[in-house]
């Protein structure tokens, strides 16, 4: 029966005889459907999970490393956060508003599954240039997702990241990242333990939405009939996830639940084996006691049903009347729909009949795994040796106010000011700056978080892109007083059957890897999002990194951007180049060149300055990394922030606009000594005046540079910015 | 001062009015919707979020909860009463303070600090301040238009029920913010008052401001029946 | 019997979806429109049998919570 069928449900030949060797049988129809999402690219990282177990998480303050909801480190005085990155990039294509919403809904349960309450999110998202109507539309959709889902839901958005380039038209990229704090004795994890424990389904009822998007959406490529796939989008409410929220951090008060798994991709399927798995159990599962949306749900449909803003919670038998009580305090569903057993087989009943009996473990953890040809790009070297043909004189005022309307250099506020980056009156620095920073009420304790990607670099050359991504994330932490402290990483890639895909991701994964090392930094989550691929072209390599720095004592006086007055002196700390111009703002957007190598890191100079610029955060009002744009912009984005002109006189233009790493400018009162002898450090200008001034490469008024900077945005997106025309059905177009 | 905090379902700011409410001395308690009991309550507030997650209009469905009707008696008998945000939303859909909410004029969420200006002290949100004061407080809100028909808003502004106004930073009255330039109003006993910035977010320096203090502090001073 | 609601926005209340979307109608070329407003229809199902109970019921349920007197009007339509 099955031969053409697994293949429909996106399964190999090799897999399905897989399936069929665990089970020494064929399997039954409910049987398949599970196995073909749960082996899928997106439940299973069957092409990637080899590469990962590079990554090191033994440090004594990781808690939790991969392989749960969520990292967790130790904060000190019982104090733990929860954090994890991951991406909506195929659903927000489809459908952009739910599908930032529901990567926020997502995203938000994987961390209060662990027992914490979310306290921030963070989304890095990537479009193609908003010159084309349909990334407008894309842009403003994911945008208002997100505004929609994590205002109303209660947890505010302190930032992120946002770039418009493109090879990013055709797959835009939405990742997002979520912070959770808990005291140490609310931990909770997934694994399921304890005979004759009941399995609860908590919160909203199960319906056909999202059946399948794992394997259809997020582990294949896509092509211009897309729109096609719009019933495999789920919808998000975030009033019903709010109400999840509370009572879950109410149970975990009244320590009612002996385990807890959020219900994602995979729905139910997913849910039961891993949590089964994880405790090293069996399960019996009946689906007639699933609540219900529809009628006629088969019983692969509720397994795989990807409904939003569900937990299964695993709680001892005296306890399930106390676990119902809450369910009916916040309004939420609850049923029991299992049991634990021993042994570790998952068996599932509907209407009295076993659909499914399979080990849980062969679901959820010894699915398959690839070890894909990896190939370097033929046309690397060509590249590399397409360096940038410089001019010889630039105008760097006229090149700068260029950088300030691009977009993805510009004011961010027409995103950030959709968000509420204000709740929990936690915020200190917020959204806008090299880092956000939040403290955690009723202590000293501080933590910073940076996202950061680079995909023009990664693309030049993957291996030091994702070294320079990790380090400059480090500064950023490092300029609000918050030393580097743990990382989550969201792997964006195209097809990994492609040979040059794989060899680019590994490449990351090591380049990633190597800087987390050097700096102490524990990799304790990450998510792999491959197929980002459209029509047969590939996005960039696009490794976004979140990193989580930590202070205690926090800064009284953090740093920030609009701190500088008349009369304070600029300092540049860390080593110069003015030569590293490959995948730089200035070649983008002035030359629109991509060639050359980007330098390297040097790990040694690179954790100096940014231990550096830890110290530096308690001592000056102003600290700014130094990277897209140069030291020009960044020079010009700390006057516009200030509402104060600079005057800032460099030997050759090629130091004001190439972006050498491990670089940030201090601005400091007059005669202020930095007390830095181990690197590079001088002063080069002064804070003052109504203009941005570079003595022989040209001056700006402030007030231009200013507006240019807070318009680039506003002007492009705040016009009709009505759906683009539905593409048309393409003759004999077929998937692949 | 025993100070109710009504939390719905949806509400977010219930902790951080709390917070900021203990700091000023007041004794708040967490009351939740279907509670029906606010006996000895001093004030009562109405946080902001997102009640029933602003489904059908923002406050309609949570006007209905069993809690409402004590705030209803409270705030016919004098007690003082105060919305912010999603709160001045329910209490306008009570009927409890006159107009509606609509959507922002931009039809986008606004999250950024605002200077609003002092219309009127006759409240129990703005007795300690002085009329013309210039107060920096976050907005935080997308059905956050005022609106109420020419010859009520007459009224309401000619018994000096308004009791903050959205300004520029030449301080003169902005409604290009959101479409409107009434951000707080007040009944006409002025013990139920409304205020579509967040007073709360204000509350330190370390948050960017600290200028939301004197509405709150107005409010606990109203409620420990402090003479004005 | 299932009811179909009609919610519009009084005359002379700022409708700032409608003006909004009669902006972008006009800078997509279609000059000629001179106002745009939004409403919504809300479904409701009765188990009721005498129709003027049902309306009378309906009516009510606009008046107490589906419609806000103070920004909008309604209209209660029977569809079957």
């Amino acid at each position: 029966m099955s031969e053409s069928r697994h293949r429909q449900l996106g399964m190999t030949d090799d897999e399905y005889a897989s399936v069929v060797a665990v089970l020494d049988r064929p399997p039954a129809d409910a049987e398949l459907a599970m196995y073909s999402v749960m082996w899928s690219e997106h439940c299973s990282y069957k092409s990637s999970r080899h590469w990962l177990d590079r990554f090191r998480s033994d440090y004594p303050w990781v808690v939790l490393g991969p392989g749960e909801n969520a990292g967790v480190v130790d904060l000190g005085d019982g104090w733990l956060a929860a954090l994890r990155i991951e991406s909506h990039n195929h659903p927000s294509f489809v459908e952009p508003y739910q599908g930032a919403a529901t990567g926020v809904g997502g995203i938000l349960r994987d961390i209060f599954t662990m027992g914490a309450r979310p306290v921030a999110v963070w989304d890095s998202i990537r479009f193609g240039p908003l010159t084309d109507s349909k990334n407008r539309y894309l842009f403003g959709g994911v945008v208002s997702g997100i505004a929609g889902y994590g205002n109303a839901v209660g947890v505010p958005t302190l930032g992120g990241e946002v770039e418009f380039a493109e090879p990013f038209s055709n797959n835009p990229l939405v990742n997002v990242m979520a912070l959770g704090l808990m005291k140490r004795d609310q931990l909770v994890t997934r694994a399921a333990v304890g005979v004759g424990n009941v399995a609860i389904l908590l919160g909203a009822s199960t319906g056909r939405d999202g059946i399948g998007g794992a394997s259809i959406l997020a582990s294949t490529s896509f092509d211009e009939d897309s729109g096609a796939k719009r019933p495999s989008v789920q919808v998000g409410d975030p009033f019903e996830e709010k109400k999840l929220i509370e009572a879950c951090l109410e149970l975990y008060e009244k320590d009612l639940v002996v385990a807890i798994q959020d219900l994602g991709a995979a729905g139910i399927s997913c849910a039961t084996s891993e949590s089964a798995a994880a405790g090293g159990m069996g399960m019996d599962v009946d689906l007639d006691r699933v609540h219900l949306r529809e009628t006629a749900m088969t019983a692969a449909e509720i397994l795989l049903s990807e409904s939003q803003e569900r937990m299964l919670a695993i709680v001892e038998p005296g306890d399930v009347s106390d676990v119902l009580a809450v369910a009916e305090k916040w309004e939420i569903n609850a049923s029991e729909i299992g049991t634990l057993t021993e042994g570790e087989t998952l068996v599932v009943t509907m209407n009295g009949v076993q659909v499914a009996s399979v080990p849980a473990a062969s679901l959820a953890e010894n699915g398959p795994r690839y070890r894909r040809p990896a190939e370097r790009p033929a046309d690397l070297d060509a590249i590399w040796a397409d360096a940038p043909m410089l001019p010889g004189v630039v105008d760097v005022a006229a090149s700068v106010l260029r950088m300030l309307d691009d977009p993805a250099l510009a004011d961010r506020s027409w995103v950030s000011e959709q968000y509420d980056h204000m709740l929990f009156l936690q915020t200190i620095v917020e959204p806008g700056h090299d880092g956000s920073l939040l403290r955690i009420r009723g202590t000293t304790k501080g933590l910073a978080v940076s996202t950061d990607g680079d995909p023009l670099r990664c693309f030049l050359d993957p291996h030091r892109g994702a070294e320079r991504i990790v380090y400059e994330s480090a500064l950023n932490v490092a300029a609000t007083g918050a030393g580097p402290y743990a990382l989550v990483d969201n792997l964006n890639f195209g097809n990994p059957e492609k040979p040059e895909v794989m060899w680019q991701f590994i490449e990351t994964v090591e380049g990633v890897a190597a800087a987390c090392e050097s700096l102490a930094v524990p990799v304790v989550g990450g998510n792999v999002s491959f197929y980002n691929e459209t029509d047969g072209v590939d996005i960039h390599p696009t490794p976004v990194v979140g990193m989580l720095g930590f202070c205690d004592p926090m800064p009284a006086s953090p740093p920030r951007l609009d701190r500088a007055r008349h009369g304070m002196e600029l300092w540049l700390i860390g080593p110069e180049s003015g030569k590293d111009f490959a995948g730089s703002a200035y070649c983008r957007i002035v030359l629109d060149h991509l060639g050359g190598r980007p330098e390297a890191v040097t790990p040694d100079i690179g954790n100096a300055v940014v231990a550096h610029a830890t110290r530096l955060a308690y001592l000056v009002p102003v600290l700014h990394d130094v990277s897209a744009g140069g030291l020009a912009v960044a020079v010009a984005e700390i006057c516009i922030r200030s509402g104060v002109g600079a005057a800032v006189a460099e030997p050759t233009w090629e130091l004001l606009l190439d972006e050498a790493p491990s670089r940030f400018l201090a601005v400091v009162p007059p005669g202020a000594d930095l007390g830095i002898h181990d690197i590079p450090a001088r002063r080069i200008g002064v804070m003052g005046g109504d203009e941005i001034d570079f003595g022989s490469f040209g001056s700006l008024p402030l007030d231009d540079a200013t507006r240019v900077w807070r318009e680039a945005i506003p002007r492009r997106m705040d016009h009709i910015s009505s759906l683009p025309a539905k593409p048309g059905k393409r003759g004999g177009g077929q998937r692949r | 001062m025993r100070t109710a905090v009504i939390v719905f379902p949806g509400s977010n700011c219930e902790h951080d009015v709390a917070h900021v409410l203990r700091s000023l001395g007041a004794e708040p308690e967490l009351v939740f919707h279907r509670d029906r009991d606010l006996t000895g309550a001093d004030g009562i507030v109405l946080p902001g979020g997102f009640a029933h997650g602003d489904y059908l209009r923002t406050g309609a469905i949570a006007r209905f909860s069993p809690v409402m009707a004590e705030v209803e008696r409270h705030a016919a008998a004098g007690t003082p009463v105060i919305g912010i945000c999603n709160g001045f939303q329910i209490l306008t859909e009570a009927g409890l303070l006159p107009g509606a909410m609509v959507a922002n004029r931009g039809l986008r969420f606004i999250c950024r600090h605002v200077l609003v200006r002092v219309e009127s002290t006759d409240s129990v949100l703005t007795r300690n301040a002085d009329v013309g004061d210039v107060l920096r407080i976050p907005l935080n809100s997308y059905q956050g238009n005022f609106v109420l028909d020419t010859d009520r808003l007459a009224a309401l502004e000619e018994r000096g029920g308004v009791l903050l106004r959205y300004v520029d930073e030449k301080g003169h009255p902005d409604h290009t913010i959101n479409g409107t330039t009434i951000a707080g109003i007040a009944n006409a006993a002025g013990n139920v008052a409304g205020v579509m910035p967040h007073p709360e977010r204000a509350s330190e320096r370390l948050l960017g401001s600290s200028d939301g203090l004197v509405l709150l502090e107005s409010f606990v001073a109203s409620m420990a029946k402090l003479p004005a | 019997m299932r009811f179909r609601v009609r919610i519009t926005r009084r005359d002379g209340i700022a409708d700032p979806e409608g003006t909004t979307t009669a902006h972008a109608l006009r800078e997509l070329g279609y000059q000629e429109v001179t106002g745009v407003s939004f409403g919504r229809d809300i479904l409701v199902d009765l188990d009721v049998d005498d129709e003027t109970e049902a309306i009378g019921k309906v009516v009510e349920m606009c008046e107490r919570l589906l419609a806000n007197p103070v920004i909008e009007e309604f209209t209660v339509e029977l569809l079957s």
